[in-house]
């Protein structure tokens, strides 16, 4: 293995962690459940995204940012006002006053598409802003923020505020954005019907394609010389400063990286749900997907993935059956997780590997002669719980 | 503003200086306890609006006690006592089992304490229901006082601004005049110094967080007047009061109350002249655009971390 | 038989049944009982129909903040249930209910949705609240060719050949209520003010059209305020500034108590102040208190209160089954209607099959809602009447005013 390969595998241990996940969302999952457990789970890999971002900022970069759901939100609105331009369309909104534009403009005496709605008619210039809006929302606030050294407690209670006035804005904002209700009835893409069966498993796979990628490039960040930094950030902050780094572009970056992330998973949202709604702004979503991170463990990327999946089935299982419960379980689970387990499952699983020596014995059978580098992932480093 | 004569404005202005300052005494009572505990030992207890809700609740089961004994008209201020008292043993309970633990990671104490948030929700709801409840109020609490023909101002507004003068004197006296106080202050200049000279620093923090859970619950006792209680109130009040907190500079009384007051006069005044909404977002957006420009707050404490 | 002569049939034979029969509602029972109703006749789409019973969904939030609102509406449904069951069910068969809770959560909603219809197979969902759930499940019920009964006033704007909507649309709650007052107190100035989402916003776009080009008045102020906001000092003193003659409010959930309270607070009580609002209905009159609310209005097309032999009897069932203290609001009613008028299209229809089912009820009138009459229109929505209560201080209105059976106007135009 060359060097780029094993950075991005994450050595042995990590490729296993890899190949284990992949056989359970692509293989184990899809024959396992039926479509409709499939799709719900297809919405909890989105979740995985916003997951996978906080790992990143919180875990590595100590940045604990409570407006994730900011970023999720836009990428999943980008998605939607492509989808619903194109559903849309003269013959099916003809009953409306103007027909062609979205029906909630309709019913708010618009007449015509609003100038920022313009570029969602074409795909191309959807998946840019996907990619570029989030990120540069992202940029203004780490920019605004960290170069006047916000951190700790003010970052994450400032970034809870935006996401409240951003909910506040759309639901205000009804005729230009759907309000409360969100952007609902999306159809097709590009004449591809969303809602089909096939369709399911093809976004399904593409959504479980782009996670595993996603996973990939945080592997390459963090074992990166930035990804050290990071680290170096998140324990002594002053001390990188004084040898000469500027801490805050690093925050800046990382903060920009999360927010791609989470609004890949928010577009992929709307493409499997098939809406999207400001209820996945707000503070409340907000701070869920911190605890999918955190039950998975901080530091670890795959981790963040089965916590999203384990709180959300956990979710749906206890709302079918003790619905009273819920909010006990899920409560306890936040203090439970924080104070216990603050590494979360990866934590655990270290645990038992170390006591058994499995790491030891997986060497062995995947040895190639090179001896495996410990995975920066797997290996919290030891001020990881008691300082995040 | 044209068609109106003089003296309408001059009404208007009244009672619009009024209702900012009744918003005043809201955001007050509820960002006193918050920042007390923010000050003291830097945790944000993201459970704060739960302990209004408790005193809030507090505050019902004595209404439901007091029409049961026909004692409508005298209940009130014992159930303000009360509330602070169940919200104080309450605090001290959880920073024992729960914020002790956890004063070194203040970001995972924000996680720790919104679970507990949730659970205290659905305690709520289990104990007394998914509706919404509101406290039987005596007659003196309401109406309006009028000095003029064209003035009104809501009693209850002034029950409130009453409350948070006593309760924010209350708590000056305490820092500034007791022996706790300046035990409470030398924990907060340096913890270290405080503990070498025989301060029990721990219970210093216990007895603060126990205040500012008392003071919640107090704050939530004032609210009955004004709204109804339900298992989620709590969190309507959250954000209003975390930004008080921050805007005003941690560590500092004086700058909670600075804030509160720049913050309800601001937001006052906004959703006169623009939307009831837009006005709340307008408020909101100056206040995170001069976070970010002052990420301090206003009234700084003049400390380095 | 033509359609005519088989529903004069059914009425008569509906009529000599009724008095043997739980609530009477059983029209049409009996011309199910000549048809073929094997499981295999009655049942072409593969739905959760035995011999002996069939699946129904119920769909609302137990859990969450609308659960304060949806109880009541699940408890309706049940009780309806529960009387068809006790009647014999529908055709010969036993009501089953998968109850799904829907958290408040609007993706829940299309989500349990779509296990309702695909995994269980219900043959009809009662569900839905805000209209938020109902966009968020809709276009499930539409791709998997469900039946959803909605209950809730709405704002309209929508038309679905699978969801029966009985509650009123916008116009129908609006206008009528809006002619009473103007007439009534010689109205001619308004002030609207509702929370900040499309159900207030769009019946005040119609309140705001019918008040400037009917009924010659002025609108001096429209006002939203963020859902969940408790503060409305500045808005009432905007009031005050612009003295309206009439208050037309909108305003819901927790804001709903504080906007009453604050507004008596400061001096605008019945006394001084006209209001009528849209949003109050017996269920939000608890949390709000009726000294709040004495001698203020509300346009519903039901209270509690209403005077006649359905009501006196539902209202009776509905405490026996729910405590002697639970109080029934205009949505709890309708949804108490969703069961009954589904079995009386299936009756009708001889099949549970859903495209059957829905083109056998439009044109079907229930004499024995609570509410009085009412009939499905073409257009999946009830004609219904409205009412305008007055508050009394023990939470109960006084109706004032009852208007003439109103069409359903979904798409109404000249309010667009």
């Amino acid at each position: 293995m060359n060097a780029l390969t094993s950075k991005l595998l994450g050595g042995k241990q990590g490729l296993i962690g890899l190949v284990i996940l992949s056989a359970i969302i692509f293989i184990a999952l899809p024959l396992g459940l039926d479509l409709f457990r499939l799709g719900l789970v297809g919405k909890y890999l989105t979740y995985a995204f916003v997951a996978v971002s906080l790992v990143l900022l919180w875990g590595y970069g100590g940045i604990l940012s409570l407006g994730q759901g900011i970023f999720f939100g836009l990428g999943g609105y980008c998605m939607a006002m492509f989808l619903k331009l194109e559903a849309s369309d003269p013959v099916s909104t003809k009953i409306q006053t103007t027909p062609g534009i979205p029906d909630f403009m309709d019913w708010n005496q618009l007449t015509e598409i609003p100038w920022f709605w313009v570029p969602f008619q074409s795909l191309t210039l959807t998946i840019l802003a996907v990619l570029i809006v989030p990120a540069l929302f992202a940029y203004i606030i780490g920019y605004a923020m960290f170069k006047r050294r916000v951190g700790g407690v003010y970052f994450a209670i400032i970034t809870q505020a935006i996401a409240l006035i951003l909910t506040i804005l759309i639901v205000g904002q009804q005729g230009f954005t759907g309000g409360v209700n969100g952007i609902t009835d999306l159809k097709t893409m590009l004449g591809w019907d969303i809602r089909d069966d096939s369709s399911k498993y093809i976004l399904y796979y593409v959504n479980g394609l782009l996670l595993i990628g996603t996973i990939l490039v945080c592997r390459y960040i963090i074992t990166s010389k930035f990804g050290m930094l990071l680290l170096a950030m998140r324990d002594k902050e002053e001390r990188v400063r004084f040898s000469g780094y500027d801490v805050s572009n690093f925050k800046i970056f990382i903060f920009c990286v999360a927010a791609l992330i989470s609004a890949i998973g928010g577009a992929m949202f709307t493409l499997q749900v098939g809406f999207m709604s400001p209820s996945f702004i707000g503070i409340v979503p907000s701070i869920e997907m911190v605890i999918f991170a955190a039950v998975g463990g901080r530091m670890s990327l795959i981790g963040a993935i089965y916590g999203a999946l384990l709180v959300n089935f956990g979710r749906t299982m206890f709302s079918e059956t003790y619905p009273e419960l819920w909010l006990f379980l899920m409560g306890g689970l936040f203090i439970a997780v924080v104070m216990f387990f603050p590494n979360g499952l990866a934590g655990l699983y270290e645990k038992y590997a170390k006591k058994y020596r499995l790491a030891e014995r997986m060497q062995k059978i995947f040895s190639s002669g090179k001896p495996a580098k410990a995975d920066a992932e797997a290996t919290p480093t030891k001020t990881t719980g008691a300082k995040a | 503003m044209f068609g109106y004569s003089m003296a309408e404005i001059g009404n208007i202005f009244v009672m619009q200086g009024f209702s900012g300052l009744s918003l005043f005494s809201v955001l007050l009572l509820m960002a006193l306890g918050l920042a007390i505990i923010f000050g003291q030992m830097g945790v944000i207890n993201m459970a704060h609006g739960e302990f209004m809700a408790l005193g809030a609740y507090t505050t019902v089961l004595f209404s439901q006690l007091a029409v049961a004994f026909d004692l409508v008209n005298y209940y009130f201020v014992f159930a303000i006592i009360a509330a602070f008292i169940v919200a104080f043993v309450i605090g001290y309970l959880v920073e024992f089992g729960l914020i002790r633990h956890l004063y070194k990671r203040p970001l995972d104490t924000l996680l720790a304490t919104w679970g507990l948030s949730l659970v205290m929700q659905q305690i709520f709801r289990s104990t007394f229901g998914a509706k919404e409840v509101s406290a039987e109020l005596p007659a003196w609490l309401l109406g309006s006082f009028k000095p003029t023909e064209d003035i009104d101002i809501p009693i209850n507004g002034v029950f409130v601004m009453g409350l948070a003068v006593v309760v924010t004197v209350g708590v000056l006296l305490f820092m500034f005049r007791s022996n706790w106080g300046l035990r409470v202050r030398a924990t907060v200049q340096n913890r270290v110094m405080a503990g070498a000279v025989g301060i029990n620093t721990k219970k210093v923090d216990r007895v603060t967080f126990a205040l500012g859970c008392g003071i919640a619950g107090v704050a939530g006792a004032a609210f009955t007047t004004i709204a109804s209680t339900g298992p989620t109130t709590g969190s309507l009040y959250i954000v209003d009061s975390f930004m008080v907190v921050v805007f005003g500079g941690a560590a500092s009384v004086l700058g909670t109350i600075a804030s509160a007051f720049g913050i309800a006069q601001a937001q006052s005044i906004l959703q006169f002249f623009l939307t009831s909404s837009m006005g709340k977002v307008a408020t909101l957006m100056t206040i995170v655009v001069i976070l970010m420009m002052k990420p301090e707050g206003l009234f700084a404490a003049k400390l380095r971390k | 038989m033509s359609k005519t002569s088989r529903r004069n049939f059914i009425k008569t034979a509906g009529a000599l049944l009724g008095a043997s029969l739980v609530m009477g509602l059983s029209s049409g029972m009996n011309s199910a009982l000549a048809a073929d109703t094997s499981t295999a006749a009655v049942n072409k789409t593969k739905l959760a129909v035995t011999d002996k019973t069939v699946k129904v969904g119920i769909l609302h939030s137990a859990t969450g903040t609308m659960a304060i609102s949806e109880t009541g509406s699940i408890q309706a449904e049940k009780l309806a249930i529960a009387q068809i069951n006790a009647m014999g069910g529908i055709l010969g068969r036993k009501i089953e209910v998968i109850q799904e809770d829907g958290a408040s959560d609007w993706p829940t909603f299309a989500e349990k949705s779509r296990k309702l219809l695909v995994s269980d197979k219900v043959a009809t969902v009662f569900g839905c609240w805000t209209s938020a759930s109902r966009k968020a499940a809709l276009p499930v019920f539409e791709k998997e060719n469900g039946l959803l009964f909605y209950p809730t006033f709405y704002e309209g704007l929508e038309q679905s050949k699978n969801v029966f909507y009985t509650g009123q649309e916008a116009t129908q709650q609006i206008l009528a209520g809006l002619d009473w007052i103007a007439k009534e107190k010689k109205a001619k100035t308004y002030y609207l003010i509702g929370s900040d989402y499309i159900w207030p916003r769009t019946s005040m776009k119609i309140a705001r059209k019918h008040i400037e080009q009917h009924l010659g008045g002025t609108v001096v102020g429209e006002e939203y305020a963020a859902l969940g906001d408790t503060q409305f000092g500045s808005v009432i003193n905007k009031i005050k500034l612009k003295k309206p003659d009439v208050i037309y409010a909108a305003v819901v959930g927790g804001s709903n108590v504080a906007w009453f309270k604050q507004l008596n607070a400061a001096g605008l009580n019945s006394k001084k102040q006209t209001l009528l609002t849209i949003s109050v209905t017996e269920d939000e009159v608890l949390g709000i208190g009726g000294e709040n609310l004495e001698g203020f209005y509300s346009a519903m097309k039901y209270f509690q209160s209403l005077k006649n032999p359905n009501n006196e009897k539902f209202v009776a069932e509905f405490k026996k089954m729910w405590g002697p203290k639970s109080v029934i609001g205009d949505v709890t009613q309708a949804a108490y209607l969703g069961p009954w008028l589904w079995k009386a299209a299936v009756e009708r229809a001889g099949s549970f099959d859903v495209d059957k089912v829905a083109a056998a009820l439009p044109g079907y009138e229930l004499k024995t809602a609570p509410e009085g009459y009412v009939k499905v229109e073409k257009n999946h929505h009830l004609s219904s009447k409205l009412r305008v209560g007055k508050w009394r201080a023990d939470g109960q209105a006084d109706v004032v005013y009852e208007s003439d059976l109103i069409m359903p106007d979904p798409f109404p135009k000249g309010y667009q």
